[in-house]
């Protein structure tokens, strides 16, 4: 597990707090029996048995980015010259990526960290979020071939759209930082 | 999943072979951050327990099923900004709205919402992004969302 570190976190436990009220509140549900209150557990147990394993995974990576890729290479790949082959590049990331969006908040960080340019960065969201394989095959199995494909067609070039429009937006020089 | 997952451990198991220091302050560092951003993980997560409890998915699909036109489109629209759910819950949900008739613009727009608007999501998204960033993206993303629908309806039938 990463969090077996000798350095103590710079967040403190105080902010388990509301959560640790969550597990309380529903430890009295189940405790009385209390339907609705075991429902909302039900639904958070499986949130949580998703993020349970992506997660700790996905932190991996983002350590393991961190040492080890150079940012002088991930300017060269993903920055703000990287042009089309690192917009390409930054939806193929997202493609063989899995768990929800909120997953990709910190990764997003940690390439914007390294140079990737801002375009970049909301591109690799969006197809973060309407691209990834696991989801393809879960949509193709659910809505069928056509509506998958219609749908991947018409997104590409939204979020691309979306990406080229923040950037706009907000400037090149956008900062941005992980919480905490 | 599981393909991640194993690239994962590999990568891991690589980098430990090529250099032991460095990839333990890897996993420390990752570490740190997973520690940093779970406390606003869980409120998530607890707000969309809630809102799922609030709103089951079998009222979601009957609701979607029964309203037609643009009712059912900006219904569809606002609910799936709401929450932002992963493709198992929402994948099925959409399936059965589609076995009650629900149309192909409105199963769309929820679809795309789902996946890319999260008013729930928003108060973490402003934590990484900041405010203006994540407002922004989410409005962009709703604004996509429709135009994606729109044009699915105008392809879908034809094709």
């Amino acid at each position: 597990m990463p969090g077996s570190e000798g350095k103590p976190a710079r967040v403190g436990l105080r902010s388990y707090i509301p959560f640790c009220l969550f597990l309380a509140g529903g430890f009295a549900s189940w405790l009385l029996d209390w339907e609705p209150g075991k429902e909302i557990l039900r639904e958070f147990g499986r949130f949580a048995g998703e993020m349970i394993l992506v997660l700790p995974l996905v932190f991996i990576l983002i350590g393991l980015v961190d040492v080890w890729v150079p940012r002088k290479r991930v300017e060269e790949m993903l920055g703000d010259e990287s042009g089309l082959r690192g917009m390409l590049l930054v939806i193929l990331l997202a493609f063989f990526n899995a768990g929800p969006l909120y997953a990709a908040f910190p990764i997003a960080i940690i390439l914007r960290r390294k140079g990737c340019s801002l375009r970049n960065i909301f591109v690799f969201l969006g197809a973060f979020a309407a691209m990834k394989i696991p989801m393809i095959s879960f949509e193709i199995g659910f809505m069928g071939l056509k509506f998958s494909l219609l749908r991947l067609a018409f997104t590409l070039p939204v979020f691309v759209a979306i990406g080229i429009l923040m950037e706009k937006l907000l400037g090149r020089g956008y900062e941005m930082r992980l919480p905490g | 999943m599981r393909g991640f997952s194993i690239f994962i451990i590999l990568c891991l198991a690589v980098s430990f072979m090529a250099d032991r220091k460095r990839t333990l302050s890897g996993l420390q560092r990752g570490g740190r951050m997973f520690l940093n951003v779970m406390p606003t993980l869980l409120t998530v997560m607890i707000l969309m327990a809630v809102a799922l409890y609030l709103i089951p998915a079998p009222v979601i699909a009957r609701v979607l099923g029964e309203q037609g036109g643009a009712l059912g489109f900006l219904l569809a629209a606002s609910i799936g900004s709401i929450v932002l759910l992963p493709g198992f819950i929402a994948y099925p949900l959409c399936s059965t709205l589609m076995k009650q008739g629900a149309s192909v613009p409105v199963i769309a727009v929820f679809v795309t919402t789902l996946m890319m608007v999260g008013v729930l999501t928003l108060p973490m998204e402003s934590k990484f992004f900041g405010l203006k960033a994540a407002l922004l993206r989410n409005g962009l993303s709703l604004a996509g969302a429709v135009v994606v629908a729109i044009l699915m309806g105008l392809s879908y039938a034809r094709i």
